[in-house]
């Protein structure tokens, strides 16, 4: 038999019918919902007298309209994410899929829930309609996001109807200096491939620096994969994934873990087996990023000026100098001279436990600079009740940072949380692009353990400085 | 759906690469629970100044391009969120043909079940389509389907590719979900199958 990558292995694995042409019926083991990509999807099915096909297999949670103010136990204000919100109550109900309420603890951003809750596992397959759903690709599954009308499509049958990728390595070797994070990883990686260089690829992440991250840092590299244009990306699962998932509430048990252990085991690329691309970094080589522009893709070492437009190429250049522009940047300028209004740490990227831990190392016994707006939003109620178990909760209130419950929150400002034109926010988010966080909001992405710098600093700052 | 028929018209030029699915439609046009009424939003933030007042340099603000059907983009459209309120958007506006160098995968799928045609084309071809977008008014490009072509305003025919289990979906508006049913029983086979194989899943 011929070698196969990871992904050959775990595609393999799920095809329900191959057509002459190669167009595959691709079985979906979980598929992930949430209230905004959600309820045209419902409303197809309820119009054409459809059922969903797998109910214990759906799992639903609200997260992107949900403010995260502590009032939101009164309700939601805002009546059309109201509307949206009690449109998932509803379909959840009616099409007896599992759920967690906004009240629940339990509730969280989706990607963070799903995870948690052990309905992630190696070697299936799980979609959501959401991008960053290629988070849970960190326990070699493969993840990635859906349409509305996919949603429908997977509601109804169960399965997507798929042509394969192809398959790239991005290998991260060595050690990574102190200070740099997985977030710095998949930045610097977006960085060196540009945001259009995984399109038609799965990318699988590979090399001692990506074996060395814990989950939530492998869950971080991969939910960016789709900032680099990839389909998915996957890590193969290994001691630290079986650890993770033992024990957590939908994780098989007793046999079934024996014999599910046995297959994971299986789940890694083989010898020579064939990638159409491959990307090398040396791990030592990756410092502090942020990016200045308005594409994940606009990433520099913390320690570098903001770039001049003329310095690129073809369609590169404009692009630069609308960016520069939009992001009130001057070429040349220091980034780390860049002031900054508003912090924001949390979002599917980087809204977990070790996320809110690297933030309170740098916060503890520190202040942020005065003025200065921010907060912390858990990715999850449970992420919040540990962070408060731990203490980490009593650093951020005493620096004074906001405390806020589990929601997407100011990543894309679906809920409240906005920046106003002009503002400019330190974000541990995913995406740069123009208004994302509030029409014209400027928007600079880094890992948690900068974000708290920049808080105490006021300005981008390189962490190493505060260690 | 609708079936894909042929389309001529004036295209409307937009080079920008990496035209990102907030640009397309912001998220504050996402608190919507139906799929039609956005084309008024499409492009929000570009289109319209803070006022709501139209932005007149913007390009389907000018007479030639008010009513355009086809698009041709800078390279990598449609990147970042996976909303298919972004088609529902492009196609309530009017638009029905996309072309560009490159597109982010989820989009380019989202097209297809709207009853868009995104189209590839290489560089050179790309080059010659955005001129011919950028001479307005009289300059009437047509996709057809069918025959995978694209004729410009001059005459000169470009060829491209697309899937042909997508082509004849397009071509008679064809559901996905339905065809998908007619194949239930691969899918209980599948079940059966994998339920023994993988009993935790």
């Amino acid at each position: 038999m011929s070698p196969k990558t990871l992904y050959d292995k775990i595609w393999d694995a799920h095809v329900a019918h191959e057509a002459d042409d190669g167009t595959c019926l691709l079985y979906i083991d979980r598929h992930l919902v949430h209230e905004v990509t959600s309820p045209q999807a419902f409303e197809g099915l309820r119009i054409a007298g459809r059922k969903v096909r797998a109910p214990e297999k759906t799992i639903a949670v609200p997260d992107h309209n949900v403010p995260t103010t502590p009032d939101r136990v009164n309700g939601i204000e805002n009546p059309e994410s109201r509307i949206q919100v009690e449109a998932l109550d509803k379909n959840a109900k009616d099409f007896g899929i599992h759920y967690y309420p906004v009240h629940d603890v339990r509730q969280g951003i989706v990607h963070i829930v799903g995870p948690e809750q052990g309905w992630t596992l190696p070697g299936m397959t799980v979609v959501c309609g959401d991008s960053h759903t290629a988070t849970h690709g960190a326990f070699g599954a493969l993840a990635h996001g859906i349409g509305t009308s996919e949603v429908e499509h997977v509601l109804a049958t169960q399965t997507l109807i798929q042509k394969k990728s192809k398959n790239m390595k991005v290998e991260i070797t060595g050690k990574l200096q102190p200070g740099v994070t997985a977030k710095d990883i998949t930045l610097a990686v977006i960085g060196e491939t540009g945001t259009a260089g995984g399109t038609g690829y799965v990318i699988e992440y590979c090399g001692e620096a990506i074996r060395d991250l814990s989950m939530e840092g492998r869950m971080t590299v991969c939910n960016m994969a789709i900032e680099g244009g990839a389909r998915a990306g996957l890590i193969a699962p290994d001691e630290t994934t079986y650890e993770y998932v033992k024990g957590r509430p939908h994780a098989p048990k007793g046999a079934q873990w024996e014999a599910a252990l046995n297959w994971w085991k299986t789940l890694y690329t083989d010898e020579d087996a064939h990638f159409d691309k491959v990307i090398t970094l040396r791990g030592e080589d990756i410092a502090p990023v942020v990016t200045w522009g308005t594409s994940p893709e606009d990433v520099l070492p913390i320690t570098a000026t903001v770039p001049n437009p003329e310095d690129f190429e073809g369609g590169k250049v404009e692009a630069a100098r609308r960016s520069i522009e939009y992001m009130g940047l001057e070429a040349g300028q220091k980034l780390s001279d860049v002031e900054i209004d508003t912090v924001f740490i949390g979002s599917c990227t980087n809204g977990r436990i070790e996320d809110l831990r690297a933030a309170a190392e740098i916060l503890k016994g520190k202040k942020i600079k005065d003025g200065l707006r921010a907060m912390i939003v858990p990715g999850s109620g449970l992420v919040r009740a540990q962070a408060e178990e731990e203490g980490l909760a009593d650093i951020f209130k005493e620096a004074g940072f906001e405390w806020r419950l589990a929601g997407c929150s100011m990543c894309l400002a679906m809920n409240p949380d906005q920046l106003a034109p002009g503002e400019r926010c330190a974000a541990t988010s995913n995406r740069n692009f123009e208004g994302r966080q509030g029409r014209g909001g400027r928007t600079h992405l880094l890992s948690p353990a900068m974000a708290a710098a920049a808080a105490i600093t006021g300005r981008l700052t390189d962490v190493r400085e505060l260690m | 759906m609708e079936k894909f028929e042929k389309v001529q018209g004036v295209a409307a030029p937009m080079p920008l690469i990496n035209i990102d699915t907030d640009m397309i439609i912001p998220k504050v046009h996402l608190k919507t629970i139906k799929r039609s009424g956005l084309g008024v939003v499409l492009f929000d933030e570009m289109r319209y100044h803070d006022d709501g007042q139209e932005n007149e340099d913007f390009v389907l603000n000018q007479p030639a391009y008010r009513e355009t059907e086809i698009l041709v983009a800078g390279d990598n459209f449609g990147c970042g969120s996976s909303r298919e309120h972004a088609p529902w958007a492009i196609k309530d506006f009017g638009i029905k043909v996309v072309i560009s160098t490159s597109f982010a995968d989820i989009f380019y799928n989202n097209c297809f079940k709207n009853g868009i045609l995104p189209i590839v084309v290489e560089e050179e071809h790309h080059a010659l389509l955005m001129d011919d977008a950028h001479k307005g008014q009289n300059a009437r490009m047509t996709v057809h389907l069918e025959d995978q072509q694209i004729t410009t305003s001059d005459g000169v025919v470009i060829e491209f590719e697309v899937d042909p289990h997508r082509k004849h979906c397009l071509l008679n508006g064809l559901d996905d979900i339905g065809l998908t049913m007619e194949k239930d029983h691969h899918i209980d086979k599948f079940e059966d199958h994998a339920g023994q194989a993988r009993p935790w899943v």
